[in-house]
């Protein structure tokens, strides 16, 4: 209830501040045109942003000085703030880097670039340094099990934490820090092995059915809609279901399986892309002209299909890739995804999810689960922001 | 009227032959399992003798287009079958009242429309007014606020957003509970209060779809020249995006939100999962990961039903809503 109250006054007092905002302004400013043709729906947009600014820098600030008990409760609130900063700050010195580097290209690339796609390039090339050379940077291996389990991250002694480990350990004793580290390789790399098997098939299909059409182009589209029509996570469910079975007879590992069942269920969607712009493109005269030169089907996808269909393909593996990440980190959640001991993402959010309980009294335990869940989100965001850009750029909406 | 009627009944007919065939791919799917399901029934210390009656039991014995087409004629009659769970029950422990899978299935698939209801009615008005706002006040900051917030939101997995939800509004300010234990005979305003973190959830992850589409969508009409008219007769800008754009763009928004409809009756797996929200995904999950395959077999045809079925819905709702579409050259 009083919660509500606080929203309604601060509501009020809003619409109030932004009536007097509007009105001081065109006294003030004689009647300035920006003043003078302000909706009041813009003003009171205006003084809003102001208030959740101001709020939440005296929030953090409050957060800083206060005690014990109050300090726990915006823990959360104040790591937000500071990582939200902290990458905004990233971002810009990495655009200001890429515009004062490189090549000419790259440079004019780097100019017109909007902060979160340069935000989102530099996630992905650090989640690449850090799955490639996961070895080398973790300090344990990802099935190194320590006599000491359910360390609390932080590394403070006075907390409970050990300064080996600085993210704790978990429920059998395996350093934590490490296997997000390992999380990136296996969950990273599985999507993006999967999401080319996707495209592979996706792609060769789509492009013969363009090519060629007639009856392969009628079987596969016909295929294509009846796979289309189960949800995709539910048809990955029934399958793996299927597949731990296959797994356990004939002693196959159970992540094979995963990859070709989610690239095929992935390649459905690739098809209908890949098939659509290349049947727009098929029908082109230099097409025409290269059939009447007489060259082969593979001359004919590889050199003249493939390179004008770069551009939408590319932002489709950016998108797919990110789907593909997503339905394997749901199903590891789920429990039928990567299989222990490898170390991913999603099993470690199920695993350490009920630590959240205490973030009340040590908001560093708590953020074991929430760190691991934040990186899946990280470079799926980054992705997506890198993606919306090169969508904006090729199609030339200027709006 | 004639026509359009026509064209409805074309759809629907398409719709159904789309589900004999999907219900097909499942039955190949499951009936692919290597082994056998009485074995997996009775478990590893079965006698021959045991798994030869199971099998006469279940028509395991007759050959799959028998099974395929009495199994369709069980499920048209909505007899969907016993699961394995409770069979192993009633063969361990004497018991002998079964209950089917449709009377298991159908309180939890009231819950899980209830949830995806819930989400609907906050959904569907939040993005397309923030839609609205977002065209209104396009390339300002508010623009760019929306549009980063709702892109972070639809990219996260739907466990992080809940994770999220629960950790400010259920654990650091209690203000809703963070699992929804949900029970028949239960009030309306406590059942909405239980449902709350996982509407909620939900909700960020299809908001953002919906929001875009709409700003898209009336961005595109904003260009033609009967705005233009508008805009010159002196009509203040939300006057014209609610008057004149909004009406014209209703095709496209009502498109898009029968598809994330139907990706909340279909996408609630993950976050009942967390919430342990006993509706019908949690069910599924949980057979997954025993392999009760005639529970398996029926949600996953409901699934598919029910997208299949709001699939349908948008595409009869864009045929109406354009004239040019349903007069076909």
């Amino acid at each position: 209830m009083s919660l509500l109250t606080i929203l309604a006054i601060s509501l009020i007092g809003c619409l109030c501040a932004a009536w007097v905002f509007r009105f001081s302004g065109q006294v003030l400013s004689d009647q300035k045109p920006f003043f003078r043709d302000m909706p009041y729906g813009v003003a009171f947009g205006y003084v809003l942003g102001v208030a959740v600014l101001a709020w939440i820098i005296v929030t953090y600030i409050g957060a800083k000085i206060a005690g014990f008990p109050a300090a726990n409760k915006l823990y959360f609130f104040v790591k937000a703030v500071e990582w939200f900063v902290i990458f905004a700050v990233a971002a810009v010195l990495f655009r200001i880097l890429g515009r004062n580097l490189g090549t000419a290209g790259m440079r004019k690339l780097f100019r017109s670039m909007p902060l979160t796609a340069s935000f989102g390039i530099l996630i992905i090339i650090l989640y690449a340094i850090v799955s490639i050379f996961a070895g080398w940077i973790a300090p344990y291996g990802q099935e190194q099990v320590f006599a000491q389990a359910n360390i609390p991250p932080g590394g403070d002694p006075s907390t409970g934490g050990n300064p080996q480990f600085p993210m704790g350990t978990d429920q059998i004793g395996r350093d934590i820090y490490s296997r997000l580290i390992y999380g990136a390789q296996n969950t990273v790399g599985i999507a993006f092995a999967t999401t080319c098997l996707a495209f592979f098939i996706g792609g060769t299909f789509g492009f013969l059915a363009a090519t060629l059409g007639g009856w392969l182009d009628q079987i596969v589209s016909r295929t294509v809609d009846v796979l289309m029509a189960i949800p995709a996570l539910i048809f990955a469910l029934l399958l793996m279901t299927i597949a731990t079975v296959w797994a356990n007879n004939f002693g196959i590992d159970r992540t094979i399986f995963m990859v070709v069942i989610i690239a095929v269920i992935d390649a459905t969607r690739v098809y209908r892309l890949a098939r659509a712009v290349g049947q727009n493109i098929v029908v082109m005269d230099y097409i025409e002209a290269a059939k009447l030169r007489g060259e082969g089907l593979m001359y004919l996808i590889f050199r003249e299909i493939l390179p004008n269909a770069t551009a939408p393909l590319l932002a489709e593996f950016g998108l797919r890739f990110c789907f593909v990440f997503l339905t394997i980190a749901s199903l590891s959640f789920l429990g039928v995804g990567i299989q222990p001991p490898l170390a991913d993402w999603g099993t470690m959010v199920k695993d350490l999810s009920q630590f959240i309980n205490f973030a009340q009294f040590a908001p560093n335990v708590a953020s074991a689960p929430l760190l691991a869940a934040g990186a899946i989100a990280l470079l799926t965001v980054a992705v997506n922001f890198v993606v919306d850009w090169m969508l904006h750029k090729s199609s030339g909406l200027k709006e | 009227m004639g026509s359009i009627a026509r064209i409805i009944l074309q759809r629907l007919a398409l719709g159904l032959l789309t589900l004999l065939i999907v219900s097909m791919v499942i039955f190949v799917a499951v009936n692919a399992l290597p082994g056998d399901f009485a074995q997996q029934i009775l478990g590893q210390g079965a006698t021959p003798e045991a798994i030869e009656a199971i099998r006469k039991d279940l028509g395991l014995d007759q050959n799959y287009f028998l099974r395929y087409f009495s199994w369709l004629g069980n499920l048209l009659t909505g007899n969907l079958g016993i699961s394995f769970a409770q069979m192993n029950f009633a063969s361990n422990m004497g018991g002998d009242q079964l209950i089917g899978v449709a009377e298991q299935i159908r309180p939890r698939f009231m819950n899980t429309m209830f949830l995806a209801g819930v989400t609907a009615v906050i959904a569907v008005p939040l993005s397309i007014i923030l839609g609205l706002l977002a065209a209104l006040y396009r390339n300002t900051v508010f623009d760019r606020a929306a549009n980063i917030t709702t892109l972070s939101s639809i990219s996260s997995p739907e466990f992080f957003l809940a994770y999220i939800l629960i950790l400010f509004l259920a654990v650091l300010n209690p203000v809703f509970p963070s699992l929804s234990n949900i029970f028949d005979g239960m009030g309306f305003g406590d059942r909405l209060n239980k449902t709350m973190l996982p509407a909620l959830t939900l909700t960020l992850v299809v908001t953002a779809h919906m929001m875009r589409m709409t700003r898209a969508a009336i961005i595109n009409l904003l260009a033609s020249p009967y705005i233009e008219m508008a805009r010159l007769k002196g009509i203040s800008p939300m006057r014209v995006i609610v008057k004149h754009a909004l009406p014209n763009a209703l095709a496209p928004i009502i498109n898009v939100i029968a598809l994330n409809l139907a990706y909340l009756i279909t996408g609630v797996v993950v976050v009942e999962v967390v919430f342990v929200y006993p509706g019908i995904g949690q069910l599924f999950v949980d057979s997954v990961k025993i392999r009760d395959i005639p529970v398996v077999q029926a949600c996953c045809l409901i699934f598919a039903a029910a997208y299949i079925l709001l699939n349908l819905a948008a595409d009869i709702m864009s045929i109406l809503s354009n004239p040019r579409l349903r007069h076909p050259k």
